[in-house]
Protein backbone atom coordinates (compact mmCIF):
# COMPACT_ATOMS: atom_id res chain seq x y z
CA UNK A 1 0.00 0.00 0.00
CA UNK A 2 1.22 3.47 -0.80
CA UNK A 3 0.67 6.38 1.49
CA UNK A 4 1.36 9.95 0.54
CA UNK A 5 2.50 12.53 3.06
CA UNK A 6 1.63 16.14 2.50
CA UNK A 7 4.64 17.70 4.26
CA UNK A 8 7.97 16.42 2.85
CA UNK A 9 9.48 13.59 4.91
CA UNK A 10 12.99 14.77 5.81
CA UNK A 11 15.41 12.90 8.10
CA UNK A 12 15.92 14.47 11.50
CA UNK A 13 19.56 15.52 11.58
CA UNK A 14 19.12 17.08 15.01
CA UNK A 15 19.68 20.67 15.91
CA UNK A 16 23.02 22.29 15.23
CA UNK A 17 23.52 22.90 18.95
CA UNK A 18 23.48 19.38 20.31
CA UNK A 19 24.80 19.38 23.87
CA UNK A 20 25.77 15.72 23.75
CA UNK A 21 29.39 15.13 24.76
CA UNK A 22 31.44 11.95 24.92
CA UNK A 23 34.58 11.29 26.97
CA UNK A 24 36.66 8.21 26.17
CA UNK A 25 39.46 7.08 28.45
CA UNK A 26 41.97 4.91 26.58
CA UNK A 27 44.03 2.93 29.09
CA UNK A 28 45.32 0.03 27.01
CA UNK A 29 48.25 -0.19 24.60
CA UNK A 30 47.46 -3.44 22.79
CA UNK A 31 46.49 -3.20 19.14
CA UNK A 32 43.14 -4.89 19.76
CA UNK A 33 42.29 -2.59 22.65
CA UNK A 34 43.29 0.59 20.80
CA UNK A 35 40.58 0.24 18.18
CA UNK A 36 37.35 0.26 20.23
CA UNK A 37 38.02 3.79 21.49
CA UNK A 38 39.05 5.05 18.07
CA UNK A 39 36.06 3.55 16.30
CA UNK A 40 33.57 4.84 18.86
CA UNK A 41 35.16 8.31 18.84
CA UNK A 42 34.96 8.39 15.06
CA UNK A 43 31.31 7.28 15.11
CA UNK A 44 30.38 9.89 17.72
CA UNK A 45 32.06 12.68 15.74
CA UNK A 46 30.18 11.59 12.64
CA UNK A 47 26.98 12.09 14.62
CA UNK A 48 27.96 15.60 15.64
CA UNK A 49 28.88 14.67 19.22
CA UNK A 50 31.68 16.66 20.90
CA UNK A 51 34.33 14.02 21.67
CA UNK A 52 37.37 14.01 23.98
CA UNK A 53 39.89 11.18 24.31
CA UNK A 54 42.13 10.87 27.37
CA UNK A 55 45.17 8.62 27.02
CA UNK A 56 46.43 7.15 30.27
CA UNK A 57 48.71 4.36 31.48
CA UNK A 58 49.27 1.82 28.69
CA UNK A 59 46.98 3.90 26.48
CA UNK A 60 49.92 6.29 26.25
CA UNK A 61 51.40 3.92 23.67
CA UNK A 62 48.64 5.08 21.30
CA UNK A 63 49.98 8.65 21.27
CA UNK A 64 53.70 8.07 21.92
CA UNK A 65 55.44 8.74 18.58
CA UNK A 66 57.82 5.84 19.26
CA UNK A 67 55.12 3.22 19.76
CA UNK A 68 51.89 4.41 18.15
CA UNK A 69 52.60 2.84 14.76
CA UNK A 70 53.78 -0.43 16.28
CA UNK A 71 51.09 -1.64 18.71
CA UNK A 72 50.83 -5.39 19.06
CA UNK A 73 48.21 -8.04 19.57
CA UNK A 74 49.08 -11.14 21.54
CA UNK A 75 47.04 -14.33 21.93
CA UNK A 76 48.83 -15.02 25.26
CA UNK A 77 46.24 -15.35 27.99
CA UNK A 78 43.48 -14.46 25.54
CA UNK A 79 41.02 -17.35 25.39
CA UNK A 80 39.08 -15.50 22.67
CA UNK A 81 41.99 -16.22 20.30
CA UNK A 82 40.71 -19.83 20.37
CA UNK A 83 44.16 -21.45 20.29
CA UNK A 84 45.61 -23.99 22.70
CA UNK A 85 46.94 -21.68 25.42
CA UNK A 86 50.19 -23.68 25.69
CA UNK A 87 51.13 -22.65 22.15
CA UNK A 88 50.50 -18.93 22.53
CA UNK A 89 53.83 -17.98 24.21
CA UNK A 90 55.91 -19.60 21.46
CA UNK A 91 58.41 -17.35 19.67
CA UNK A 92 56.94 -15.43 16.75
CA UNK A 93 53.35 -15.98 17.81
CA UNK A 94 52.70 -12.36 18.81
CA UNK A 95 54.29 -11.05 15.61
CA UNK A 96 52.16 -13.41 13.54
CA UNK A 97 48.94 -12.58 15.39
CA UNK A 98 49.68 -8.84 15.07
CA UNK A 99 50.33 -9.18 11.36
CA UNK A 100 47.08 -11.06 10.83
CA UNK A 101 45.03 -8.58 12.83
CA UNK A 102 46.58 -5.59 11.01
CA UNK A 103 45.73 -7.21 7.72
CA UNK A 104 42.10 -7.86 8.68
CA UNK A 105 41.75 -4.26 9.81
CA UNK A 106 43.36 -2.87 6.64
CA UNK A 107 41.15 -5.10 4.47
CA UNK A 108 38.12 -3.29 5.91
CA UNK A 109 39.58 0.08 4.90
CA UNK A 110 40.12 0.99 8.56
CA UNK A 111 43.28 3.07 9.08
CA UNK A 112 46.27 2.29 11.29
CA UNK A 113 46.40 4.03 14.67
CA UNK A 114 48.30 7.23 13.65
CA UNK A 115 46.10 7.83 10.58
CA UNK A 116 43.00 7.06 12.62
CA UNK A 117 43.97 9.67 15.23
CA UNK A 118 44.43 12.19 12.41
CA UNK A 119 40.98 11.38 11.06
CA UNK A 120 39.50 11.91 14.55
CA UNK A 121 41.23 15.28 14.86
CA UNK A 122 40.11 16.28 11.35
CA UNK A 123 36.57 15.41 12.39
CA UNK A 124 36.83 17.82 15.32
CA UNK A 125 37.87 15.38 18.08
CA UNK A 126 40.15 16.37 20.98
CA UNK A 127 43.16 14.34 22.19
CA UNK A 128 44.52 14.71 25.73
CA UNK A 129 47.47 13.06 27.48
CA UNK A 130 47.48 12.08 31.15
CA UNK A 131 49.89 14.08 33.34
CA UNK A 132 50.77 11.20 35.68
CA UNK A 133 51.48 8.81 32.80
CA UNK A 134 53.74 11.41 31.18
CA UNK A 135 55.62 11.93 34.45
CA UNK A 136 55.98 8.19 35.13
CA UNK A 137 57.47 7.60 31.69
CA UNK A 138 59.48 10.86 31.61
CA UNK A 139 57.72 11.99 28.45
CA UNK A 140 56.95 15.53 27.32
CA UNK A 141 54.73 16.97 24.58
CA UNK A 142 57.70 16.59 22.23
CA UNK A 143 57.42 12.81 22.51
CA UNK A 144 53.72 12.76 21.77
CA UNK A 145 51.68 12.82 18.60
CA UNK A 146 51.58 16.43 17.38
CA UNK A 147 47.79 16.68 17.48
CA UNK A 148 47.61 15.99 21.23
CA UNK A 149 46.28 19.26 22.64
CA UNK A 150 47.99 19.00 25.99
CA UNK A 151 49.19 16.99 28.97
CA UNK A 152 46.55 17.48 31.63
CA UNK A 153 45.69 16.08 35.05
CA UNK A 154 42.82 13.70 35.70
CA UNK A 155 41.03 16.57 37.45
CA UNK A 156 41.40 18.79 34.38
CA UNK A 157 39.91 16.08 32.20
CA UNK A 158 36.95 15.52 34.53
CA UNK A 159 36.33 19.27 34.57
CA UNK A 160 36.66 19.53 30.80
CA UNK A 161 34.12 16.78 30.21
CA UNK A 162 31.47 17.89 32.69
CA UNK A 163 28.13 16.40 31.71
CA UNK A 164 29.68 14.02 29.15
CA UNK A 165 28.88 10.36 28.72
CA UNK A 166 31.99 8.38 29.58
CA UNK A 167 33.64 5.24 28.27
CA UNK A 168 36.59 3.58 29.99
CA UNK A 169 38.51 1.26 27.71
CA UNK B 1 6.17 2.11 1.12
CA UNK B 2 5.91 5.86 1.67
CA UNK B 3 6.24 8.51 -0.95
CA UNK B 4 6.93 12.15 -0.29
CA UNK B 5 6.78 15.22 -2.48
CA UNK B 6 9.71 17.60 -2.39
CA UNK B 7 9.51 20.69 -4.59
CA UNK B 8 7.12 18.91 -6.93
CA UNK B 9 9.24 15.71 -7.19
CA UNK B 10 7.46 12.65 -5.81
CA UNK B 11 9.93 10.06 -4.53
CA UNK B 12 9.91 6.87 -2.43
CA UNK B 13 11.44 7.24 1.02
CA UNK B 14 11.99 5.05 4.08
CA UNK B 15 10.56 5.87 7.51
CA UNK B 16 13.41 8.28 8.22
CA UNK B 17 13.09 10.13 4.93
CA UNK B 18 16.06 8.69 3.00
CA UNK B 19 15.25 7.90 -0.63
CA UNK B 20 14.89 4.20 -1.37
CA UNK B 21 15.16 4.26 -5.16
CA UNK B 22 18.40 5.85 -6.38
CA UNK B 23 17.02 5.96 -9.93
CA UNK B 24 14.45 8.57 -8.88
CA UNK B 25 17.24 11.02 -8.12
CA UNK B 26 18.58 13.73 -10.40
CA UNK B 27 20.72 16.80 -9.85
CA UNK B 28 17.71 19.09 -9.79
CA UNK B 29 16.25 17.03 -6.95
CA UNK B 30 19.58 17.20 -5.08
CA UNK B 31 19.20 20.98 -4.88
CA UNK B 32 15.74 20.58 -3.38
CA UNK B 33 16.94 17.92 -0.90
CA UNK B 34 19.86 20.12 0.16
CA UNK B 35 17.51 23.07 0.65
CA UNK B 36 15.39 20.94 3.02
CA UNK B 37 18.37 20.65 5.36
CA UNK B 38 19.59 24.21 4.93
CA UNK B 39 22.47 23.61 2.54
CA UNK B 40 23.12 25.71 -0.55
CA UNK B 41 25.13 23.56 -2.98
CA UNK B 42 28.50 24.83 -4.21
CA UNK B 43 30.93 23.18 -6.63
CA UNK B 44 32.67 21.53 -3.67
CA UNK B 45 29.39 19.99 -2.54
CA UNK B 46 28.83 18.71 -6.07
CA UNK B 47 32.25 17.03 -6.18
CA UNK B 48 31.31 15.06 -3.08
CA UNK B 49 27.79 14.25 -4.28
CA UNK B 50 29.02 13.02 -7.66
CA UNK B 51 31.66 10.84 -6.01
CA UNK B 52 28.95 9.30 -3.81
CA UNK B 53 26.72 8.55 -6.79
CA UNK B 54 29.55 7.01 -8.82
CA UNK B 55 30.88 4.98 -5.91
CA UNK B 56 27.42 3.69 -5.03
CA UNK B 57 26.85 2.70 -8.66
CA UNK B 58 30.09 0.70 -8.76
CA UNK B 59 30.18 -0.70 -5.19
CA UNK B 60 26.50 -1.13 -4.40
CA UNK B 61 26.78 0.65 -1.06
CA UNK B 62 27.09 4.20 0.20
CA UNK B 63 30.74 5.06 0.96
CA UNK B 64 31.75 5.99 4.52
CA UNK B 65 33.55 9.25 5.33
CA UNK B 66 36.84 7.33 5.39
CA UNK B 67 36.25 6.09 1.86
CA UNK B 68 35.14 9.52 0.62
CA UNK B 69 38.42 10.95 1.87
CA UNK B 70 40.81 8.15 0.85
CA UNK B 71 39.21 7.10 -2.46
CA UNK B 72 37.27 10.26 -3.32
CA UNK B 73 40.14 12.54 -2.29
CA UNK B 74 37.99 14.98 -0.31
CA UNK B 75 39.62 15.74 3.08
CA UNK B 76 37.63 14.86 6.21
CA UNK B 77 37.85 18.47 7.42
CA UNK B 78 36.26 19.72 4.21
CA UNK B 79 33.40 17.22 4.51
CA UNK B 80 32.61 18.50 8.01
CA UNK B 81 32.62 22.07 6.66
CA UNK B 82 30.39 21.28 3.70
CA UNK B 83 27.88 19.11 5.57
CA UNK B 84 28.15 20.21 9.21
CA UNK B 85 27.60 17.91 12.21
CA UNK B 86 26.62 14.72 10.39
CA UNK B 87 28.43 14.75 7.03
CA UNK B 88 28.03 11.08 6.10
CA UNK B 89 24.26 11.03 6.62
CA UNK B 90 23.59 14.48 5.15
CA UNK B 91 25.66 13.70 2.08
CA UNK B 92 23.84 10.38 1.58
CA UNK B 93 20.52 12.17 1.91
CA UNK B 94 21.33 14.84 -0.67
CA UNK B 95 22.73 12.19 -3.04
CA UNK B 96 19.49 10.20 -2.74
CA UNK B 97 21.25 7.15 -1.28
CA UNK B 98 20.84 5.02 1.87
CA UNK B 99 22.80 5.92 5.01
CA UNK B 100 26.28 4.34 4.99
CA UNK B 101 26.45 1.06 6.95
CA UNK B 102 30.22 0.82 7.44
CA UNK B 103 31.63 1.58 10.90
CA UNK B 104 34.63 3.61 9.74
Amino acid sequence: MTTTETAPVVPDFGTTDTDRKLAIICSKGNLDMAYPGLILANAALGEGVETHLFFTFWGFDMINKKTMGDLKFTPVGNTAAHMPQGLTPMPGMTAMATHMMKKSIADLGVPEVPAFLQQIVDSGGHLWACRMSADMNHLTEEDLYDEVEGIISATDFIELTAGAQLLFI
Amino acid sequence: MTTTTIDGHTVHVNEEGFMTDPSEWDEQLAKSLAAQIGIDLTDEHWTAIRFLREDFASQGETPTLRRISTVGGIPTKTLFQLFPQKPAKKLAYVAGLPKPHGCV
